[in-house]
């Protein structure tokens, strides 16, 4: 894990995404910011419906119909995609970003061999012939560890088993190599034998590509062992960011810290696991000022009243927490 | 495939004589022929002559195990009317009902992909919107009201189209658009509701990653995932036409299988009817195998017995 030179491949500023819903338009991704290098892993971490995947599909421009960009800007070497136009955006879509979702059994046509599946990228974008294409397929199946490519170039979905999948859609997403590669929760309907494997395959392309990678998750096991950076996000906002090691040892976000609190590994037997009280705000009636303030140990009158902004609170890190100053002291 | 060729082929069988069966005693429902075919002063004589010519003077059972008999022998009997071989007869009828029928399930077809597909691709667009009421009214069509309509409008007040026959292009027209209306409105809406199911599936999002094309996306990836249900019912619509399209056959004049079996039918020209009835089954149950065949090409899971 490098500290990458240069500056970053992507910069996502300011980002907010609504959702059109049956009683009203909400604010699902609120102002995000973050940015991530070349051979580098950022990890997007938050509890299920915090807006990560959102996030993910709003930069590669695959969003639901239901909902919408509000905001800001995704650079990606500069020039903000959402302001291209479509066809622009399909040009950058493999060669410039690309996305391994997290549900592999769906995520391949069924009907469609993976042998032109995996062709497809490089009949769109390189213009090859159906041989040469199907040429690359079978090297791509070959370099994310599929045994016989060959013969099973012409196979079916339904005939590889689950781990299988999700190596062809990270071969897929990594055809034409892209600089940013975003993985969508890569690993959860695997089973943890296999999960290892897929995260080793994708730190090797990451490292063998120069890609940057953002890895989207709510395990915070799979952020230690994967990440060089965090950001972590409740109820739409990014709350903290900084290098995994910093964050994880100090964290300066009181959100963060019940995260880590409630990790099992540091409980003795018969007492009670901790974990954080409450729930997370439904998106319809957000409370005002700070979002996590109902479920927060810290929170004062100033946090109802002052919605928190990320500030820098020590080197190379932010937090969105009016008091973080409090927190450094663990 | 092979093998489930020959398996379909094979439980066809029993279903088949079993239509030839009911078919041969319905008929026989219909009355007494020498009434038809002999003066109103025939002597009993002359009807006990009649019947034993045609062999109606046999209990049906033996008459039932003659014909079988026949049939195996791809012998089917003569007309009563014409004397000439019932099969000729059938098979002159059969092409013109095949041509009408193949015509008006390929436009439908083609039709009702392009706007079935069209209307999927934004759920409750104006465009959707329009197409499902264009549909509902096409799907609830009255095909005799129309028919008339069509010829009062077209034919008679303008004078654009023939009444009828099959010659010229124009003649076909009518009859082509009378059929296609209600196939067309159901087919869409099967088309319809299984593009917007394939479209939302997770693997388009990833065919939209790989940076294909919204027409690659459309007809490249959910079509084919589309397909099966609009299969399904295309393939009962054309068993509808395929049996003779009896009303519009008959409004504009096409010579085809309807025709005749209705001819028969008031005719009491058995051998005719059964000719026509048992062409027209192996007719469906091969559309119902050839239909199948399609389901294994589309989806290598139905071709490999797999249950996902």
């Amino acid at each position: 894990m490098s500290e990458s030179n240069g500056s970053p491949v992507l910069e996502v500023d300011r980002l907010s995404v609504d959702i059109r819903t049956p009683s009203g338009t909400v604010r699902a991704v609120r102002e995000v910011s973050f940015s991530v290098r070349s051979g580098e892993t950022l990890a997007l971490l938050g509890e299920s419906g915090c807006g990560k995947s959102m996030t993910a599909q709003a930069i590669v421009g695959l969003l639901d119909p239901v909902a919408h960009v509000a905001g800001g800007a995704v650079r990606l070497d500069g020039t903000d995609v959402l302001t291209l136009s479509p066809s622009q955006r399909r040009r950058l879509a493999g060669p410039g970003l690309a996305i391994v979702f997290q549900d592999a059994l769906t995520a391949l046509n069924p009907v469609q061999t993976v042998g032109a599946q995996l062709a497809e990228p490089f009949r769109i974008h390189e213009r090859l012939s159906r041989r040469a294409a199907r040429k690359r397929a079978v090297e791509l199946m070959e370099r994310v560890g599929i045994p016989e490519p060959a013969a099973r170039v012409g196979a079916y979905p339904h005939q590889f088993s689950g781990g299988m999948r999700q190596r062809l859609l990270i071969a897929l997403a990594m055809a034409l190599h892209p600089k940013v590669l975003l993985a969508d929760e890569p690993t959860t309907a695997l089973d943890v034998t296999v999960q290892a494997q897929i995260m080793k395959l994708l730190r090797e392309l990451r490292t063998e590509q120069q890609a940057a990678l953002i890895l989207i998750t709510h395990d915070l096991a799979v952020v230690a062992e994967q990440a060089d950076h965090v950001a972590v996000m409740y109820a739409g906002n990014i709350v903290e960011t900084g290098r995994v090691a910093d964050v994880f040892a100090r964290p300066r976000h009181p959100y963060t810290r019940g995260l880590l609190d409630s990790v099992p590994a540091e409980v003795a037997r018969g007492t009670t696991l901790k974990s954080i009280p409450g729930s997370p705000p439904d998106l319809h009636s957000v409370p005002s000022g700070c979002a996590f303030r109902a479920r927060c140990p810290m929170a004062r009158d100033v946090c109802a009243e002052q919605r928190p902004v990320l500030v820098e609170a020590g080197p190379g890190r932010m937090s969105a927490c009016h008091h973080w100053r409090e927190l450094t002291d663990d | 495939m092979l093998t489930f060729l020959r398996r379909r082929i094979a439980s066809s069988a029993i279903p088949l004589v079993v239509v030839i069966l009911g078919v041969f005693y319905l008929a026989r429902l219909t009355g007494d022929p020498s009434n038809l075919y002999l003066p109103l002063s025939a002597t009993p004589e002359m009807r006990a002559e009649f019947a034993a010519r045609h062999g109606f003077d046999q209990p049906l059972l033996v008459q039932f195990g003659d014909y079988l008999a026949q049939v195996f022998r791809l012998d089917f009997g003569e007309s009563l009317r014409t004397a000439e071989p019932a099969a000729d007869a059938v098979l002159r009828a059969f092409p013109a009902t095949l041509q009408l029928a193949g015509a008006t399930m390929i436009l439908a077809i083609l039709g009702a992909i392009v706007v079935g597909s069209w209307a999927a691709y934004r759920p409750n667009s104006l465009a959707d919107r329009v197409a499902s009421f264009t549909s509902t009214t096409a799907a609830s069509m009255p095909d005799f009201w129309f028919a008339i309509m069509g010829v009062l409008v077209f034919a008679v007040a303008l004078g654009w189209l023939p009444t009828s026959g099959t010659e010229s292009a124009a003649a076909w027209v009518l009859p082509v658009l009378t059929l296609l209306i209600r196939p067309f409105g159901v087919l869409v809406q099967v088309v319809r509701g299984a593009m917007v199911t394939a479209l939302s599936a997770p693997y388009i999002k990833v065919a939209r990653s790989k940076g294909a094309g919204e027409l690659r996306v459309v007809f490249g990836h959910a079509l084919r995932n589309a397909a099966p249900p609009a299969l399904t019912v295309a393939g009962d619509l054309t068993v509808g036409l395929v049996n003779g399209a009896v009303v519009v056959e008959t409004i504009f004049g096409w010579p085809g299988i309807g025709k005749l079996m209705i001819t028969s039918i008031l005719q009491r020209d058995f051998a005719v009817l059964q000719a026509a009835v048992l062409v027209t089954a192996i007719t469906i149950f091969a559309l119902n195998i050839v239909i199948d065949a399609c389901y294994a090409l589309l989806d290598s899971r139905v071709r490999q017995g797999v249950t996902t």
